[in-house]
């Protein structure tokens, strides 16, 4: 039943048909075309469809329509000046770098405005109360408040960098401006109107056998559905990973099921009303469900169902680093005095969670395939698709659309291959979108780790000797299990000076979801271990914790445990002096705060990192494009997606310095198979080190053609100018007239072009070798404030210090301290999937913008030769050692801390109360 | 075909209510999440256009709150001290973008043994008042809401108002959750509590209830009556085990049992301190 509903919107009177009991997020959507709202999970738990309804904030997915007709209602297209210049609010957004990837950015601008129109001039608090309804997975919510706290001030915006100044500037994101009126096109807001819609029907169990019914019939009987796909419809190959060798999962399983959220088979309707009302419950299937293997422990007993038919034992693949003798240094530490100490600690599943949910939508063209989908890694989805369809790569066309998160979790196959099997099948378009439940359980997760290891210490602070094993749960299929078992063993000794090491690691099969990238491969893991111990250690010799550290600190020239010597760019022992001010000022506040004897108690805790830029000892070139056309502008082709972290405004950056031109005249074109060089994945922190350097090498190679056509020195200035180029060197003044000279087919005068493959060398198998070209380093400390009765953990302030070799955009560069200062956060202390349980956003919980701490960042540059004017990585860098410092803080608060993250509240409760037992106090 | 009625007319309503089949929508805050997955086919009568279930009122004997006013309606009010522990109730339910829709009736309908708007209630004498075609009643708050998702609502009844006694707004009002995140975050336990003090400075009467510990929150009444008549500052150590034995917390990924108990006496405590400070 329908009505015809008029809404006022934006001031506007719209009508619309639709039922009266349609969520107002799709009337305003789908209806009305103003896709600048945002869903990510119609549940009221992220808020992100948040809009103005009679001049307060709500969630538009949570409102029928019938409630809002007639009512006022504010979206964020609506949030301009009638002149259609950005508000003070979203001009203070675009200064302070508040978007990341987006997808949050309405829902926090229209809580930030409900707020703003009753208190133009908020204090913190009330700010924090105002927006505490939305989640963001990016920022780590700190610019977002900042923002608003400005927005009063309305700051003029300031113009783009001179020529030659755009390297190290805060320029405002180059794509910033559609994500702060609701312009940015994600992959659910381009679907086409005729578009066939697909769901996926998955398995309700971790591992069962099926059989599939008589489908023809129920799709005969089922209004709306035009086709159902199974394993049998795919025209290649049922089957994909990450690896060539390893493409161990299939597209639609085929007579059993080997996780809770495997897809079995696509169900394709007429439309998107269809799409959002179906009911598979009835679809015709019958489930035998068998034991499933749950966890690393089952898994690797002796009698464990082989999972795997190549992997017995149900070890998928192992990783090993050994340098010196471990044994025999840690016998030694002990009998010169110096301590040797153990743990072992477990982890769990955690989810991306970005706020934008799987979606896109594909069409066959003749026979190509092109497919519009949020994705971190274009080139992949291509290959991937072309050997599912089994036609050539050059016959796919992959155009990522604005992606509204993604962590690793986009580096997987998930709505791409049913769609292209679909639109292949079919010849029309076909587009899709997850709901949230089912993005939890169809996509992958952080491996669980379990893992144990021990540190030899000398008296005087040396580091011995460093054991470690862990395993990591990579669920159901491969994927990026191979990586994390690679990457965890070369980690896990830390960035530090270690005399042996022998770190060892697993990938396991289980019949869990599969574990692929996020965010750190394991290293995130392997470093709260590691950075346990070496608090123990420092505690066993009487240092303290932040001088053990700087004591034992890698430096340039040393040799890490694969043999590689570290020559430059080697910043950790800055960063940890860099923190000194602050972790004295930390001890202070502790000790005053816990003399009070009051409800909670203080603790301040230290962790480090390293992280390597780049894929483990495989080559990953990145190539870019800069072409110059007549009228004097220049076209970068960036095929580096931009997930939110900044690739699309730092590779311009980089290349306008390369060449010599002021940024406003460069141009882009995005990620699109079809048009941009291969940039490899946005993945292992490489974006600015690899497709920097690329960009970096473009602009030089430019540069040098127009330098060759003016005959001009290398140092000659460039002035650009419409349609000119003047040149000025000590030989003279040279005007290139840019209208006469000869353009290529695409309308090109002069193409410069960089490829940029990190130097590695293969690991033997002692795992010797040079697995990175360059490391990220960094330290942070936290400020941490606990509950003992109740558990529950507050994170006051965090200081963290990186080593970024040059920081080519400073409020990018904050915004990804803060972004994984957040999820660290999370890991440490709230986040959990439990496959059937925390399958939403209210029973998963990542923080909010009331549990971030103040962050102080502090920026190291020691210059990395090799990057892009020094530059490296900081994605993951990020995140790695926020839960190490939090936990730290933890046992200093309260003596004890669990070894299970995340720290819930019951747990940490646990430790303290078997820790006060009289027995444990002996 | 669905239907979606949104009467203007109590009379109205109740009618179609007899006839059944209709599920009840008011601020949707419960409604729609348990729908995130695909929108069935159903009968909706929506009440939140009906003028008898609004307003927050003072009423000859106490204070009257529709069943279909907001959270932010509750904040927004002008109530008496022993409701500071109600409006902080309400203001940790959800995001502001839920207290600007969400519905006090909705949270007792909806029932959730983590329902923040009934352990206060409760501590706050709250009675509810019920109408259907047949007639009229009211129901002490903790024999309306029976147990998880359950309550004595009868398909054809609609829940529209919540009365709070004047015997029971004389004094102060806290509310404590406990929760694994700041803002949107579902309880694993909260206490809410009223205590108002005699002319000699002692606990005329307190009133404490506790939340997600049992399948619907109740009253500690025994601790209740420990504490009349002690000085405020004395309650929280007049608090026993045995005050506690009729929590019967369980397991879930928020909290072990053990955990809620603990915490449920921790929490307890420093309600009564927290009174006490504000008496």
């Amino acid at each position: 039943m329908t009505e015809t509903l008029t809404f006022i919107v934006n001031g506007t009177e719209r009508t619309a048909d639709v039922a009266p009991q349609r969520r107002l997020s799709r009337v305003l959507r789908e209806d009305l075309g103003l896709t600048g709202t945002k869903v990510g999970c119609d549940a009221g738990d992220c808020g992100a469809c948040t809009v103005l309804l009679d001049g307060e904030q709500a969630c538009s997915c949570l409102i029928p329509a019938a409630q809002a007709a007639g009512q006022d209602i504010v979206t964020v297209e609506g949030l301009a000046e009638v002149d259609g210049t950005h508000s003070a609010l979203q001009r203070a957004f675009a200064r302070h770098g508040a978007a990341q990837c987006g997808i949050c950015t309405p829902g926090m601008l229209m809580a930030a405005h409900d707020l703003l129109r009753r208190d133009p001039t908020p204090g913190r608090r009330a700010v924090e109360d105002a927006l505490g309804g939305v989640l963001c997975r990016c920022t780590g919510y700190l610019k977002i408040v900042d923002a608003v706290l400005d927005a009063a001030a309305n700051v003029p915006d300031t113009d783009l960098p001179d020529p030659g100044c755009a390297v190290g500037a805060r320029v405002a994101r180059l794509d910033g401006t559609g994500k702060l009126d609701g312009r940015e096109l994600y992959a659910d807001d381009t679907t086409p109107a005729d578009a066939l819609w697909l769901r996926v029907v998955r398995s309700p169990h971790a591992l069962a056998d099926f059989v599939l019914g008589d489908i023809d019939a129920w799709a005969r009987a089922t209004p709306g559905v035009v086709a159902v796909l199974t394993a049998r419809d795919v025209p290649g190959h049922n089957s994909f990973g990450i690896y060539p060798t390893l493409k161990d999962q299939p597209v639609f399983a085929e007579r059993f099921a080997r996780y809770r959220g495997e897809a079995v088979a696509a169900v394709v309707v007429a439309d998107r009303a269809v799409f959002e009302a179906v009911d598979l419950s009835g679809f015709p299937i019958d489930w035998t469900p068998r034991e499933a293997v749950i966890g690393i422990e089952a898994a690797l007993q002796v009698e464990a169902t082989r999972l795997h038919d190549a992997s017995p034992g149900n070890v998928l693949i192992r990783g090993r680093v050994a340098s010196g003798d471990v044994d025999a240094a840690l016998a030694e530490a002990t009998a010169e005095f110096g301590a040797v100490v153990q743990a072992e600690m477990e982890t769990g599943f955690v989810e991306h969670s970005y706020i934008e949910p799987e979606a896109g939508w594909a069409r066959r063209v003749g026979d190509r395939v092109e497919l519009r989908v949020t994705t971190q890694t274009p080139y992949m989805d291509r290959d991937e698709v072309a050997h599912v369809l089994g036609i050539p790569q050059t016959a796919v066309r992959v155009t990522p659309s604005a992606v509204g998160g993604g962590f690793g979790g986009k580096l997987d196959q998930s709505v791409q291959l049913p769609l292209s099997v679909a639109a292949w099948r079919l010849g029309r378009p076909v587009a899709t979108l997850y709901h949230r439940p089912e993005s939890f359980a169809a996509t992958t997760k952080r491996h669980p780790a379990r893992m144990t290891a021990s540190l030899g210490v000398m008296p005087q602070g040396a580091i011995a000797a460093f054991r470690f094993h862990g395993d990591f749960d990579t669920g159901a299929y491969a994927s990026w299990g191979p990586t994390v078992a690679g990457r965890v063993p070369v980690h896990a000794p830390g960035p530090y000076r270690v005399g042996a090491v022998l770190a060892t690691s697993a990938a396991v099969y289980t019949d869990g979801p599969p574990a692929g990238a996020f965010r750190g491969f394991g290293v995130p893991q392997a470093a709260i271990i590691g950075e346990r111990l070496m608090d123990d250690a420092a505690a066993a010799i009487g240092m303290d914790p932040l001088e053990f550290r700087l004591l034992n600190a890698l430096r340039a020239g040393d040799r890490t445990a694969t043999g590689q010597v570290i020559e430059e760019s080697v910043g950790l022992a800055a960063c940890i002096e860099a923190l000194k001010p602050a972790w004295a000022r930390y001890g202070e506040q502790v000790a005053a705060h816990n003399l009070k004897h009051g409800r909670t108690r203080l603790g301040a805790g230290v962790g480090c990192m390293w992280y390597g830029c780049g894929n483990t000892s495989m080559t990953n070139p990145s190539t870019m494009r800069l072409a110059l056309k007549p009228d004097g502008r220049l076209t970068l082709f960036n095929g580096a997606v931009d997930i939110g972290q900044g690739s699309y405004t730092i590779m311009a950056q980089i290349a306008a310095d390369a060449v010599g031109a002021p940024l406003e005249r460069v141009d882009q074109v995005w990620g699109d198979t079809d048009l941009t060089p291969d940039a490899g994945k946005t993945s292992a922190s490489r974006q600015t080190f690899v497709s920097g350097r690329a960009s970096e090498l473009a602009g030089l190679d430019l540069r040098a053609r127009i330098l060759r056509l003016a005959n001009a020195g290398e140092d000659a200035d460039l002035t650009f100018a419409q349609g000119h180029i003047v040149v000025r060197d000590a030989a003279g003044t040279r005007d290139l007239d840019l209208s006469v000279l000869p353009v290529d087919d695409d309308g090109h005068l002069l193409v410069g072009e960089g490829t940029f493959d990190p130097p590695t060398a293969p690991l033997d198998g002692d795992g010797q070798g040079i697995p990175y070209a360059t490391y990220a380093f960094a330290a942070q400390i936290a400020l941490v404030e606990v509950d003992p009765a109740l558990g529950t953990v507050r994170v006051r302030h965090m200081t963290a210090a990186h080593d970024v070799g040059r920081a080519i955009n400073p409020t990018l560069v904050e915004g990804q301290i803060h972004g994984g200062i957040a999820q660290g956060l999370g890991l440490a202390l709230m986040e959990e999937y439990v496959p059937g349980r925390t399958e939403n956003l209210h029973d998963y919980l990542i923080p909010t913008v009331g549990d971030m701490p103040d962050v102080d960042c502090i920026l190291i540059e020691d210059r990395e030769p090799l990057g892009p004017f020094g530059a490296k990585g900081i994605g993951e860098p990020a995140l790695v050692p926020t839960a190490p410092a939090i936990l730290a803080g933890i046992r200093q608060a309260v003596g004890v801390c669990p070894d299970r993250v995340p720290v819930l509240p019951h747990r940490l409760r646990a430790a303290i109360r078997a820790a006060s037992r009289p027995e444990a106090a002996e | 075909m669905t239907r979606y009625l949104r009467p203007r007319d109590l009379d109205d309503a109740l009618g179609l209510l007899s006839d059944g089949g209709w599920t009840v929508l008011a601020g949707g805050t419960d409604h729609y999440p348990a729908r995130a997955i695909r929108d069935p086919e159903e009968d909706v009568l929506d009440i939140t256009a009906l003028p008898d279930l609004r307003g927050i009122e003072r009423t000859a004997d106490g204070l009257r709150i529709g069943a279909a006013a907001t959270w932010r309606a509750v904040i927004d009010a002008d109530l008496p001290g022993a409701c500071d522990g109600l409006k902080a109730a309400a203001r940790e339910i959800g995001g502001m973008q839920i207290q600007n829709r969400g519905t006090v009736g909705g949270n007792l309908c909806n029932a959730s043994p983590a329902a923040d708007g009934v352990p206060v209630l409760l501590s706050l004498d709250a009675e509810v008042e019920i109408a259907s075609a047949r007639g009229r009643r009211r129901l002490p708050l903790n024999r309306f809401v029976l147990g998880n998702r359950r309550t004595a609502l009868e398909p054809d009844e609609l829940l529209l108002a919540i009365h709070l006694p004047d015997s029971a707004l004389d004094g102060a009002g806290r509310f404590l959750k406990l929760g694994a995140r700041r803002y949107l975050v579902i309880s694993i336990v909260m206490v809410a509590g009223t205590m108002r003090l005699a002319a000699d400075g002692t606990i005329a009467a307190a009133r404490l209830a506790v939340g997600a510990c049992t399948a619907a929150a109740i009253r500690l009444t025994a601790l209740e009556t420990a504490v009349a008549g002690l000085a405020p500052r004395e309650a929280a150590d007049a608090l026993a085990d045995s005050h506690l034995a009729d929590l019967t917390p369980i397991a879930d990924v928020r909290g072990d049992a053990l955990y809620r108990q603990e915490a449920a006496r921790t929490l307890v405590r420093r309600c009564l301190d927290d009174l006490a400070e504000a008496t």
